[in-house]
């Protein structure tokens, strides 16, 4: 059954956003990495970058509506000449910022001194690994890469990430191939005791995510025959409690461009919101906050199991 | 000649039950509720479930609890060091059956 009628089905009538709490917003896709699994095929080949304009209406709808939650990504957002500028005017505005960061990033010399800005800033951040195991961590996001990871994390605990309640240090997993994720919970419980031992290195949460059927992950599930037995298992996995917390019903997603989508996954498809309010120059608060939300059969990996949000 | 073993045929389990379905009901409750969390975690359970498959070198059960034990956030250290544990167990098995062979050679020899 196809994800939109499901939803009809479930909750008599389409799937609709309950309000705007966070502003996610899409600096680019640009990136020092080429990770097998991003949705966004983001890699240092892409040149797409949030300009300077876009950047202040931004700022704009921060100032203008009661959104309290800035959520930066990319791409490695580190690499938009206007993050300082954009993370410095979000918290003069008394928002709350989370930059998701790929860690590796901020051990090139360029951008050294950014985890010394996110301190300074008191910006959240939400750093990628999808194991404590340095095979599986290369195999996925390149060699090197979690070597790179960890020193990245032990610096950030140096400056009290992690540690200080105030400085918070979160970690995404996501499986590595064509299966879901385990209990959030245990594999959080699990994170926590395996790197602290191997590596002292503390953070606070852990987010299970499922892996999105878009990008780079689509085309190695089709490369691999795994396509339909993900789709069927992320079907079967429909779990309706996921329903009420489902990111796309509290977020809206800005991409680099302006446009705006209901999330990230929709921004990789290129499925536009269905409002004629789609810019971010042309932003409406309230009309936004009660949207039909625009699905489709990768919808399903929000929405299995535990959820994904 | 064809494969003796085809990885669609693991989707073909239930086919099992088609000429005594309640043998197979039996098995089934007993199966699932085996694998059922309880003084053992999942996690314990499926890794366990590995280690025997390569024990009786069953390729569906490889297969299957591989898959399980990526499903629990494990990798390909943890699948491999649980092998090296059942082949351990074997080896030791078969060293440790050296004695009878010790206490044959006593019982017939001056």
């Amino acid at each position: 059954m196809g994800f939109e009628e499901k939803i009809r089905i479930v909750q008599s009538g389409p799937l609709r956003a309950q309000c705007i709490d966070i502003l996610q917003v899409n600096l680019g896709y640009r990136c020092n990495m080429c990770c097998k699994h991003c949705h966004l095929e983001a890699g240092p080949h892409r040149h797409e970058e949030m300009d300077h304009r876009t950047v202040e209406a931004v700022i704009r709808v921060l100032r203008e509506s009661p959104i309290e939650v800035l959520d930066i990504t990319g791409g490695a957002p580190e690499m938009n000449p206007h993050l300082k500028y954009l993370v410095a005017e979000a918290k003069r505005l008394a928002c709350r910022v989370i930059v998701r960061t790929n860690l590796t990033i901020l051990l090139q010399e360029e951008y050294e001194a950014m985890p010394g800005f996110y301190k300074d800033h008191t910006v959240e951040i939400i750093a990628s690994l999808p194991s404590y195991m340095e095979s599986a961590v290369d195999k996925i996001r390149g060699d090197g890469a979690f070597t790179k990871s960890i020193q990245s994390l032990r610096r950030l605990n140096s400056l009290g990430y992690g540690k200080d309640l105030e400085l918070k240090l979160h970690i995404v997993y996501n499986p590595l191939g064509a299966f879901l994720a385990p209990s959030q919970e245990k594999l959080e419980a699990e994170y926590k005791q395996e790197l602290l031992k191997r590596f002292n290195v503390s953070f606070q949460n852990l987010y299970a995510f499922a892996n999105m059927p878009l990008g780079r992950f689509r085309d190695f599930l089709v490369r691999s025959r795994n396509y339909e037995k993900y789709m069927e298992k992320l079907r079967d996995s429909f779990n309706p409690a996921t329903l009420e917390g489902l990111m796309c019903r509290h977020l809206l997603s800005v991409g680099w461009d302006g446009a705006l989508y209901d999330c990230d996954f929709n921004q990789g498809l290129g499925l536009p919101l269905n409002d004629r309010s789609h810019h971010i120059e042309a932003f409406d608060y309230i009309r936004l906050g009660t949207r039909e939300i625009m699905v489709g059969e990768h919808c399903y990996g929000c929405t299995a199991g535990q959820g994904s949000t | 000649m064809g494969d003796y073993y085809n990885d669609e045929d693991l989707d073909r389990f239930s086919e099992i039950g088609k000429y005594n379905p309640d043998l197979f009901k039996k098995f089934l409750s007993w199966y699932t509720a085996a694998l059922e969390p309880g003084a053992l975690s999942k996690r314990e359970k499926v890794l366990i479930g590995v280690a025997v498959a390569h024990t009786i070198q069953c390729p569906y059960c490889i297969d299957s609890y591989t898959k399980s034990c990526l499903e629990e956030g494990m990798t390909l250290e943890h699948i491999t060091e649980a092998v090296h544990v059942a082949s351990a167990i074997r080896g030791g098995a078969s060293l440790i059956h050296g004695i009878q062979s010790h206490n044959a050679v006593d019982k017939i020899s001056l």
